[in-house]
Formats: C-alpha cells, sequence, structure tokens
C-alpha cells in the first residue's frame, strides 16, 4: 500500500474536494441562474422564479431552435449507425491492408479541431458546390454531424463484436441461414445493446456540438447550441440562456445515462 | 445415384440464397461491400473537403468582387508564416495549449492518486462518474456557466469578496482555467485507471527501501503513468489547441488560432484555408510523436 503521512492525505483530499467545486460549481451557478427573477444574471441570485422557464417555454424562436436540434442529432444519428457499423463489421472480420488507415479516418473527423472540420465543410459547400449550382442547405448540416459520429457507434459496436463468439455465425451458415438471416436472427441480437448504447451517444454529441455548427447551419436555422451562443455574445447574459442551458444539459445527459445504463445491462448478462 | 441423393435433399436448401453463397466464397467481396458506404462518406466527403479546403489555401480574393477565384499562389501561406500577429497567435496558442495540458496533469496525478489508492470503493466510484458525467454536460453550457462565474458581478468575485481577493476578468488565465475544465476529465480518467493498474507491491517494495510517500509517488507512480499523461495530453493538448470559443467568451480580447480562422472564413476564405494548416500540422506532429512512445495503443 502506498502510506501517506495524515497531513499529505489531508493535502489530497483538499485538492479533490477542490477540483470537485471546480467542476460542479459553474454548472450549479449556471442551473441556479436560470431561475434568477432579474433579466441580467449575476451572483448572488436576489429573487429566484419560474418566469424565465415559463417564457422559454412558449417563445417560438427557441422551440423552433430545439426541434431544428433533434432533427439534427436524429440525422445524424442515424447515418453514423449505419456507417459505424459497417466499418465495426469490417474490421473485425477481415485483417485487410489500409486496416490502421480506416482506423485513423474514422476518429480524424473528432480528432481535428472542430473549427477546421466547420471551415473545410464550410468552404466545399459555399466556395464549389453553391458555384456548382447545388445548394446542400440544412442537410449540408446533418451530414457535418454524421461524419463526426461515426467513430462513437464505432467504437461501442466495435468492442462488442471483439468479444463475440464467431461460431455462432458460422453455425448459422452451416445450418442453412443466409448473410442476412444469420446477421438479423444470430448476429444482430448480440450486439443491439452496444448498437443502441453507440447510437445514443452519437446523438448525444450531436446534440451539445457548435463549432461545426456555426459553419455549416443555413442561414437563418438555430440549434439550441447555436441560439445560446448568439445570445451570449450581447453585453448582459440574460437569465433565459441559462434556462436553455439548462436544457441542453438535461437533453444531453438523459442520451448518456441511458446508453451507460444499456452497457451495464449488458455486462451484467455476460 | 446421383439423381437420387439431389432429389432426397430439401427442396428449399438445394437452390436457395445465391447471392449468401457467392459472397460467402468472396471474403474480399464481403469487405468491399462494408467499406464501400462509410468509406465513400468519409473520403469522398470528409477527407475529399480537407484536400479542397488544402486547394483553396492557393487561391486569392479578388480585391474588387471580393469573391474567391482560383489560381496558385503562395501568399496566404507567407502571411501566415511571416504576419508578426499570426506568429503571435500561434505561439500563444501553442502556449495555452500546453499550459492546459500540464495543469490538468497537475490535478490529475492527485486525483488519481486519491481515487485509486486512499478512497473507499464506494467514493471512488462516485468520483468515477462525478468525473466521467460534466464530460457530457455540454460544451458551450460549460464555457457560459464559466462565463458566469468569472464575470465581474459574478459568484468567483462574491466568494472571494470576504478575503479581499478580486480575479483576473475575462483574460488569458481564464482561458486556460476554462480549456482546464473543459477537457480535465480526458486526463483524469487515463491517469486514474493507471494508478488503479500499478502493482501494490511495487508500494510496498519502495516503503521497505525506506522511500517515504513523496518519494514513492515522485520515483515510482509517476515514472509509470507516463504514457496515460501522453494519452491523456493527446485530448486536452490538441482540443485546447483548435479550441476559439472559450477565448472568444471568457478571453476578453484573447484571440486564438480558431478566432482568427473563424473570422476569416467569409472574408477571406483562402486565408482561412491556409491558417487552417497551422493547427492541423501541429495536432499530427503531437500525435506523431505521441505514437512514436507507444502510448496511444493504451487508449
Amino acid at each position: 500500500m502506498l502510506r501517506l503521512s495524515r497531513g499529505a492525505r489531508l493535502a489530497l483530499m483538499a485538492i479533490v474536494g477542490l477540483i470537485l467545486l471546480f467542476m460542479y460549481v459553474p454548472l450549479f451557478v449556471l442551473i441556479l441562474n436560470s431561475f434568477n427573477e432579474s433579466q441580467i444574471s449575476g451572483w448572488p441570485i436576489k429573487n429566484f422564479s419560474t418566469k424565465w422557464w415559463a417564457f422559454a417555454r412558449n417563445y417560438q424562436p427557441i422551440r423552433d431552435a430545439l426541434l431544428n436540434s433533434v432533427l439534427v442529432a436524429t440525422g445524424a444519428m442515424i447515418f453514423a449507425s449505419i456507417l459505424g457499423t459497417l466499418v465495426a463489421f469490417a474490421m473485425k472480420g477481415f485483417n485487410f491492408f489500409g486496416r490502421g488507415t480506416v482506423n485513423i479516418l474514422v476518429v480524424l473527423p473528432i480528432a481535428l479541431p472542430g473549427v477546421v472540420t466547420g471551415v473545410a465543410f464550410s468552404n466545399t459547400y459555399s466556395n464549389f458546390l453553391t458555384p456548382a449550382g447545388f445548394n446542400i442547405g440544412y442537410f449540408g448540416m446533418i451530414v457535418a454531424h454524421a461524419t463526426f459520429c461515426i467513430v462513437m457507434v464505432f467504437n461501442n459496436v466495435f468492442a462488442r463484436l471483439r468479444r463475440m463468439n464467431p461460431n455462432l455465425q458460422e453455425a448459422s451458415a452451416d445450418l442453412g441461414a443466409g448473410l442476412w438471416q444469420t446477421f438479423r436472427l444470430v448476429t444482430f441480437p448480440q450486439f443491439r445493446t452496444s448498437f443502441a448504447a453507440g447510437a445514443l451517444l452519437a446523438f448525444a454529441l450531436s446534440f451539445d456540438e457548435v463549432v461545426v455548427t456555426i459553419f455549416t447551419a443555413p442561414p437563418g436555422i438555430d440549434t439550441l447550441p447555436l441560439w445560446i451562443l448568439k445570445e451570449v455574445g450581447r453585453p448582459n447574459q440574460a437569465s433565459v440562456v441559462n434556462v436553455v442551458a439548462t436544457v441542453v444539459i438535461l437533453l444531453s445527459l438523459i442520451p448518456v445515462y441511458i446508453s451507460q445504463r444499456l452497457t451495464r445491462a449488458q455486462e451484467d448478462e455476460r | 445415384m446421383t439423381d437420387t441423393t439431389t432429389n432426397s435433399q430439401p427442396r428449399s436448401v438445394r437452390r436457395s440464397r445465391p447471392v449468401s453463397s457467392y459472397l460467402l466464397r468472396r471474403p474480399k467481396l464481403r469487405l468491399l461491400a462494408l467499406l464501400a458506404l462509410p468509406m465513400t462518406w468519409i473520403i469522398g466527403v470528409y477527407i475529399f473537403s480537407l484536400f479542397l479546403l488544402l486547394i483553396t489555401a492557393f487561391w486569392n480574393v479578388d480585391p474588387f468582387t471580393s469573391l474567391v477565384s482560383p489560381g496558385f499562389n503562395l501568399e496566404n501561406f507567407s502571411l501566415v508564416l511571416t504576419n508578426p500577429s499570426y506568429i503571435a497567435t500561434s505561439v500563444r496558442t501553442l502556449l495555452i495549449a500546453l499550459t492546459v495540458t500540464l495543469v490538468c496533469i497537475m490535478f490529475a496525478v492527485p486525483l488519481g492518486i486519491f481515487m485509486a489508492k486512499i478512497a473507499r470503493p464506494w467514493l471512488r466510484n462516485t468520483l468515477a462518474v462525478a468525473i466521467t458525467l460534466p464530460l457530457w454536460a455540454g460544451y458551450l453550457v460549460k464555457i457560459i456557466a464559466m462565463r458566469l462565474v468569472f464575470t465581474e458581478e459574478g459568484f468567483f468575485n462574491w466568494a472571494m469578496s470576504p478575503i479581499g481577493v478580486r480575479g483576473p476578468g475575462f483574460s488569458v488565465p481564464i482561458v486556460i482555467l476554462t480549456l482546464t475544465y473543459l477537457w480535465f476529465p480526458y486526463m483524469a480518467l487515463p491517469v486514474y485507471t493507471a494508478i488503479r493498474q500499478i502493482p501494490p507491491n511495487l508500494f510496498d517494495a519502495s516503503s521497505d527501501m525506506g522511500a517515504k510517500g513523496f518519494t514513492t509517488v515522485w520515483r515510482v507512480v509517476i515514472p509509470l503513468i507516463v504514457p496515460a499523461m501522453i494519452a491523456g495530453s493527446v485530448f486536452t493538448f490538441s482540443l485546447s489547441l483548435g479550441d476559439y470559443l472559450a477565448a472568444r467568451f471568457t478571453g476578453g480580447a484573447t484571440q486564438m488560432i480558431g478566432s482568427i480562422i473563424a473570422a476569416n472564413i467569409n472574408l477571406n476564405p483562402p486565408v482561412a484555408a491556409a491558417y487552417s494548416m497551422v493547427p492541423i500540422t501541429f495536432v499530427v506532429i503531437y500525435l506523431m510523436v505521441a505514437r512514436r512512445t507507444g502510448s496511444l495503443e493504451r487508449m
């Protein structure tokens, strides 16, 4: 065991406490400020009220932004799920030349800075596609999001496939099942939990993303983070922004929570 | 003879699944079928876009029409590499990213030691969740939360007023703090995992040989967790390097590489494109160095 003096232990505890304060105080300040009656956020909060929540609920730009966020995240999730699963199957079943490259290609969109990815897409859309007479518009945002979400589904599905027993698929083929039938009846049931967990993470990642969105969102279209971004640029932060920010926290944490639960349930099964 | 065996087989098996049996015998074709769609997407859309960005970096903007016009000149690159303000921004960004990485390590090591070696199991698990959770609390949300804490009338100045301390206002130190806040879990988790994996008898050996707690940490723990630190630093470094919203909202007038790229993308896309190559280069160099140390295989 590591033997530390009493003083050293206390110092460590103090540091851990400081880290926890550092990680959670800002979030609590933000969430509490969504109940600030005053229009301008600040600290300490003098009067609490739910009026900004009520206001946000019926404020049309916020509702539009929420709808856009959900649409984009759902679209990105669907594309990323299909593409990520395909790559996972290729990486699992085959040892081929360029395997490492494929791995890097999947990780690259999330490894490179968001501003580079965003600028690259924006440049392609506005300096190449639009002059060529093709206006990609709303769909361009979904394409960009799906690209960096692939890795989420890939990681989850690949990790599960690696631990799966390949004999079952062979047995299924020996018994006369076709590839699709084997996939549907034998393979998919074994990895569908990881698949769902990965898809939910992809949804959360897309829902939360802002940098790539800045450059790929068509004019006049806001997602929730984009709406926050525009509002918070004003000199005094309005309390209604904190309401939307709290909603973003909740809506990103719920998919992640379910995803973790799914992964844990699967681990218990085995 | 042959006829009877053929006839005795069930009909459905004999002539079924021509596609499956064809594919089953051809693994290369199956691989191609699996990879065709994803690779078309990633290479055809993403890599191709990066390539077009590189091409655009050689173009210029017509000063009269302010439209992008194709061509070939190295002006944008020479601007990015020789203009003092661009160089200063590159160096500042690099230093910020390195400082963020160092600060993350300085906090991750004591936290990891506490979690792995001192905390009871329930506390260890609680802390593990507590550190992972903010990772998903929203990137922009965390930036504006930091903005609320460090603003003039904010939480920090309120909490510190009894002891007469005032925050520095929005500036480079707050940017570093915000970036640390954003990416700290990426460092804390691998470092904690690595410390947990150190065999306990190493600690016994160290203390048998007379080393005190700090000596053991410095001479035994730190050298063993360097690969984990490098793995974590890939995230803290490259994510900080490309960030610009933290600087925009908590940095006052602080500019980072991303700020300049973002400001130029509509006004002068070729300059933005040329400057984008700077963070790409930094990240690729860092990844290659990290790869040579063999730390990436742990990720």
